[in-house]
């Protein structure tokens, strides 16, 4: 994993509550093992004509929407399937960071697990964000991880809450699985006691 | 659908899949949850999840259920309370007289969605019914082991008075057959109902959420669903492909003909349940009624197969999620019972399968 590093970007509004896994990437690009091209995919049935030419007018299609590393979406973002391509084709679209009011739990573990940072801001800041956004669409927000810290637009500043672990290793730019991996003899006691207890499984 | 049939799924256990129906198999007070692939691998390598403690959520479902109205409807009814976003952080714990009432396959369509509430599991505590269900099955554990076992597992239910981070109360001796309008699973209605107007709701994100839904599945507000018609009609996926789906939709199709402008498709969940339908008949009764008696899978669920909405088309599906294009692109669900389902089926256009009860 990269490591998170403090940034300044433009943001792509998508004023949408519940926007669900299968439009952030439909099932039938899930086949693939691999992220690469995926970002083509993103938002692939709200993006894409018929014909399967990008539609002029949606925003990840402009160059407005291509220069935007943090979207900011609408109540509950990633609610639904708990595939993992959702993140993945945020990411390689380039999207670093999405801010929203909610975002549904999987999608948000999914995420801090690829370098995405999921930013819950209040109602009032979500607001105006989307009103900062439309009155100057080249209007940047500054995001800092290490101090939890929103710069928006007009000066303002919000800090917003992450769980210190995911924090820990997206500053760092280490997976969950590499420290369980160290914890292994701590594991390995917990399980050996387990055994005392009864294996309810029987032996097919 | 396998894990339980195979007795793999038991009380008490943790269970996890790269999928979010994996809430299932919380019907046998198993936490059970979805997880990403990057935690799969986890999963894999390590036998271990880091998580961090959800808030608990009490559903409460009292009552007796009227005929013509099921387990579907009853998470299809706290769904469109309480909103997708509802349960976000929490595990439920189904509780109260109507869940205790019901079976286990039952019990697992109401836990299959418990994710389209936004809680990652939901559970119904074991009981006596659990342990029927579960005795005997290949993976159960047998003679001294499964006494051991039913003593482990009577000390998982809740004790009484417990406290809950949050409650809601459904009457269930209330609540008619439920359908879904709009293009998430908390959009939805009693049958008899309104299509609810976009223009009566005063926060602007929320009317637009609904305008765009209606606008997307192309139906007016104010009028009912009842009499809509409908292209397909799909009876299967994991939350209600079990043999007593089955048996409900066979019920209703039996002696009927199927109309000729709608296609039918009936998938079971399992190669098992398949066996079991045919050994009773049941894909007989399909067939004669003009439906598809198909293999088992995923379907017309997930459209990750040939299994697809046309652009335009209308289901009504027993499957879990209305989102856009969820069953092919373009394509429109209306999510119900298998009992409305088959229902449908029958008459080409969204019908109250009340008026069908007892009459074939």
């Amino acid at each position: 994993m990269e490591k998170f590093i403090k940034f300044s970007s433009r943001l792509a509004p998508l004023p949408i509550d519940n926007i669900d896994t299968d439009q952030i990437i439909p099932a039938r690009f899930l086949k693939t093992i691999s992220k690469v091209g995926l970002g083509d995919n993103l938002f692939s049935d709200w993006r894409y004509l018929p014909d399967g030419s990008p539609k002029p007018d949606f925003l990840l299609n402009r160059p407005e929407g291509r220069a935007a590393q943090v979207l900011l979406a609408g109540d509950n973002f990633g609610c639904g399937s708990s595939r993992e391509h959702a993140p993945w084709a945020l990411v390689q679209y380039g999207f670093r960071a999405v801010i929203s009011t909610s975002f549904a739990d999987i999608f948000r573990g999914n995420a801090l697990k690829n370098s995405l940072l999921p930013i819950v801001v209040p109602e009032d800041k979500h607001k105006a964000l989307f009103a900062a956004v439309e009155a100057n669409p080249a209007a940047e927000l500054t995001v800092d991880l290490e101090n939890q810290v929103l710069s928006l637009p007009d000066g303002s500043s919000v800090t917003f809450p992450i769980d210190e672990f995911a924090k820990h290793c997206m500053m760092q730019g280490v997976d969950e699985l590499g420290y369980i991996v160290q914890l292994e003899p701590e594991i390995a006691a917990f399980e050996s006691k387990r055994t005392l207890s009864i294996n309810t499984l029987a032996q097919v | 659908m396998i894990g339980p049939e195979q007795g793999l799924t038991q009380p008490g256990m943790t269970v996890v899949c790269g999928d979010s129906h994996t809430a299932t198999h919380g019907a046998f007070g198993a936490l059970a949850f979805g997880i990403g692939t990057s935690q799969v691998e986890h999963v894999l390598a390590t036998q271990c999840l880091l998580q961090s403690r959800s808030k608990t959520y009490e559903v409460r479902v009292d009552g007796v259920l009227k005929p013509g109205v099921g387990a579907k409807d009853i998470v299809l009814n706290l769904i469109s309370r309480i909103g997708i976003g509802g349960g976000t952080g929490c595990v439920f714990e189904y509780s109260g007289s109507a869940i205790r009432s019901l079976s286990m396959e039952e019990r697992m369509t109401i836990c299959n969605m418990s994710i389209e509430a936004g809680a990652r599991a939901g559970l119904i505590a074991p009981d006596d019914t659990t342990y029927e269900y579960l005795a005997n099955r290949p993976f159960a554990p047998k003679g001294e082991a499964w006494e051991q076992a039913l003593t482990s597992w009577r000390q998982l239910p809740t004790d009484d008075g417990a406290a809950f981070d949050k409650e809601i109360f459904i009457d269930a001796s209330a609540l008619e057959p439920m359908i879904t309008f709009g293009t998430n699973p908390g959009m939805g209605i009693p049958i008899t109902a309104a299509v609810p107007d976009p223009n009566a709701i005063n926060d602007p994100v929320e009317r637009e959420t609904l305008g765009k839904a209606l606008r997307y599945i192309d139906l007016p507000s104010g009028t009912p669903l009842l009499g809509h018609r409908v292209d397909v009609v799909f009876i299967g996926s994991c939350t209600n492909s079990r043999i007593s789906d089955l048996r409900a939709a066979a019920e209703i199709l039996k002696g009927r003909k199927v109309n000729p402008n709608v296609r039918v498709m009936v998938v079971p969940g399992s190669q098992i349940v398949k066996e079991q339908a045919q050994a009773e008949g049941l894909d007989r009764v399909f067939r004669e009624a003009g439906a598809d008696w198909r293999e088992a899978g995923c379907s017309m669920c997930i459209a990750m197969n040939g299994d697809q909405l046309q652009p335009g088309q209308y289901s009504v599906s027993t499957s879990n999620r209305n989102f856009e294009g969820r069953q092919g692109k373009g394509g429109r669900t209306f999510l119900a019972s298998p009992l409305t389902a088959a229902a449908t089926a029958i008459t080409g256009v969204v019908t109250d399968v009340r008026t069908m009860l007892g009459k074939n």
